[in-house]
């Protein structure tokens, strides 16, 4: 099954088994079925709680705000999740402060979907990945798609929360298929955190990559090559959970050597966040600072060859992997 | 309780209307006075002047009605709860507040009542439950209070566009007193609150008047359609009397005269001396035994879960 198969799945379970669920978002509706089609069909099946709106990105997340506000479950489509900026502040100062300003806790029920990321050639203002935008919100939960871990689960964890969600969902995700790896890996689940490594592994890699969704098929290309050219054995560590990171659940999976990759542009990157989490727990135990891989501090372009300059990809990982063990 | 209404002349008021009134005056002349002293931290926005929009439209809004305040929201809130000391310790964070003290004079939520700190934040979320309304609970609305400064804010016409296209029951009240903060009306707003509604297919109510009891007659009818799902802006040609927060007016002699000259309190007053000063001298003292006692309640607790 292909992630975009899922996460509509997901999303017709969810509107299936809460009547109280409502989905929002620009050209949603069928027999468009949303710019990635992820929404197909859940208009037909849901008329009246899938709801198409105007371009309006602050309007449709207040919307949801309220609906949430009112006891409902509200799912809020960002088109391109570049356009959640104009969403910044029904996110930033009225859904995740409503959760606590008011002196006692008020549960909000709502995911905002932001299907992220390049490597389509949609340039500058559709490709990027503003995960790290929204980190250390208090009352804000931010979520990251991945092959390694139903959509349905990750969608209760975030409503069970009762505060506001961002789901990021790299766009390349969505033609791919669900827990597929290559036959040399095997794919554990713990829950949030999924764990990717050979088969015969050791208990202490040679180095510990911690990547969200999008960045997970690109980390085990590189531990493929990495394997077979440099005989060097790596782990993958994917966290469905972005922000706050359960950085306890990470400590039983992590060697010496720790890689950190994402596909922000860099600085006040998520990593550097992760980074300063197991700093703090494992700075005896690391031959070396955590290492961050990201991508330029550029804008991204269209142009595929210029495009892939800018962004993380395989060999960028590849290589920054070694050097942390040359290191 | 409905006299004459001759056009200068106030009607007269029954003692709950003209006693909420008095209260919210007398409540934000206290609070300034706190400020003054230094006994209260931050800041905070009274509604000097504008105490009878709340208070006219209290009998038209029900307890299944969501009511969305703003930064200048203390009458809103006095009018719709009548708790002056749950709100007063919100603000001097003090225990009973009703938020715990963590929003202020801000931030305050309860019972369908909700207010926020940013201006026009609060359109798209009153769409968002006039929604919920509109299908789980007919016949309720969602009444949003903003002023004329809010017009500046692209959050306004976003909601404003879904509520029209969505027929949602939406109220926006609109509280025009000429200035936003310091910035007169006619230095940050393009054509009139009438147009911009207009633009939209929303109806628009012009209220000039002060008279509690001619604001409700002129807006019941209103008010009902608005139940059925036909929006409204309701634009009420206000003066705020006091500084936009504490000591921050810098607006013309003239300006603050013509607010003055405007205002319910001393119009009321002249009109219905003996109502008037039965009740204020009583209702002035009552607040102050309020501040007495709530200032020396001990500091509030947030709730644990909270933090």
């Amino acid at each position: 099954m292909r992630v975009a198969e899922n996460l509509n799945a997901a999303l017709h379970g969810l509107l299936d088994d809460d009547p109280t669920a409502y989905l929002l978002g620009e050209d949603i509706l069928d027999p468009y079925g949303g710019a990635f089609k992820v929404t197909k069909g859940l208009s037909t099946r849901f008329p009246g709680r899938v709801i198409g709106t105007p371009i309006s990105e602050g309007a449709l997340t207040g919307v949801a705000a309220g609906l949430a506000l009112t006891g409902n479950t509200a799912v809020a489509e960002i088109m391109f999740g570049d356009f959640v900026a104009l969403a910044f502040d029904q996110l930033c100062n009225f859904a995740s402060k409503s959760v606590s300003m008011y002196g006692r806790r008020l549960p909000l029920r709502m995911v905002v979907r932001c299907p992220t990321g390049g490597g389509r050639g949609y340039g500058p203002t559709h490709s990027q990945s503003l995960q790290k935008h929204f980190v250390g919100m208090p009352g804000l939960s931010l979520y990251e798609m991945s092959p390694f871990h139903d959509n349905r689960a990750v969608f209760a964890a975030m409503l069970e929360r009762g505060e506001p969600c961002v789901f990021f969902e790299d766009k390349v995700l969505y033609t791919r298929q669900m827990d597929l790896v290559d036959p040399l890996f095997r794919v554990r689940g713990d829950g949030d955190l999924a764990v990717v490594e050979l088969h015969d592994a050791d208990d202490y890699p040679d180095c510990v990559i911690i990547a969200p969704g999008g960045m997970a098929h690109r980390a085990l290309a590189a531990m493929r090559s990495l394997l077979v050219e440099q005989e060097i054995s790596c782990r993958l560590l994917v966290p469905s959970r972005l922000y706050p990171l359960d950085v306890e659940k990470l400590l039983p999976f992590v060697g010496d050597v720790v890689l950190v990759a994402e596909e922000s542009t860099a600085g006040g990157t998520w990593g550097s966040e992760v980074a300063h989490l197991l700093h703090g727990r494992l700075w005896d135990r690391l031959r070396g600072p955590v290492r961050l891989v990201h991508s330029r501090a550029e804008v991204i372009p269209t142009a595929a060859h210029l495009e892939s300059q800018v962004l993380v990809g395989e060999s960028t990982i590849h290589h920054a992997v070694r050097e942390a063990l040359r290191g | 309780m409905t006299e004459t209404l001759d056009g200068l002349r106030l009607s007269r008021l029954g003692d709950d209307d003209l006693g909420l009134l008095l209260l919210i005056r007398h409540f934000e002349l206290k609070l300034l006075e706190l400020y003054g002293r230094g006994d209260l931290n931050g800041t905070t926005h009274t509604c000097l002047g504008q105490e009878y929009v709340p208070v006219a439209l209290r009998p038209l809004l029900g307890e299944s009605d969501h009511v969305f305040s703003n930064h200048r929201g203390h009458g809103h809130y006095l009018s719709r709860f009548r708790d002056p000391h749950g709100l007063l310790a919100e603000i001097m964070g003090r225990e009973g507040a009703v938020c715990g003290g963590v929003g202020g004079s801000q931030h305050i939520h309860r019972d369908r009542y909700l207010s926020t700190g940013v201006q026009g934040e609060s359109l798209p979320v009153a769409a968002g439950v006039a929604l919920h309304l509109k299908r789980s609970e007919p016949g309720a609305i969602a009444c949003v209070h903003i002023g004329d400064g809010t017009w500046g804010e692209g959050a306004v016409y976003e909601a404003l566009n879904l509520a029209a296209l969505w027929r949602l029951p939406l109220l926006v009240v609109v509280e025009n007193n000429g200035v936003a903060q310091s910035t007169p009306t006619a230095s940050q707003m393009a054509g009139t609150v009438a147009g911009r509604a207009a633009a939209f297919g929303i109806r628009h109510h012009l209220v000039v008047s002060t008279d509690v009891n001619e604001i409700r007659i002129s807006l019941e009818g209103l008010v009902a359609e608005v139940r059925e799902g036909r929006p409204l802006v309701a634009e009420f040609v206000t003066h705020r009397l006091g500084p936009h927060s504490k000591g921050d007016d810098v607006r013309p002699a003239g300006a603050v005269q013509a607010a003055r000259d405007n205002d319910w309190y001393g119009r009321y007053a002249h009109d219905h001396p003996e109502q008037f000063h039965r009740l204020d001298g009583t209702v002035k003292a009552e607040v102050q035994g309020i501040v007495d006692e709530v200032a020396a309640r001990p500091p509030s607790r947030r709730e644990e879960s909270c933090a």
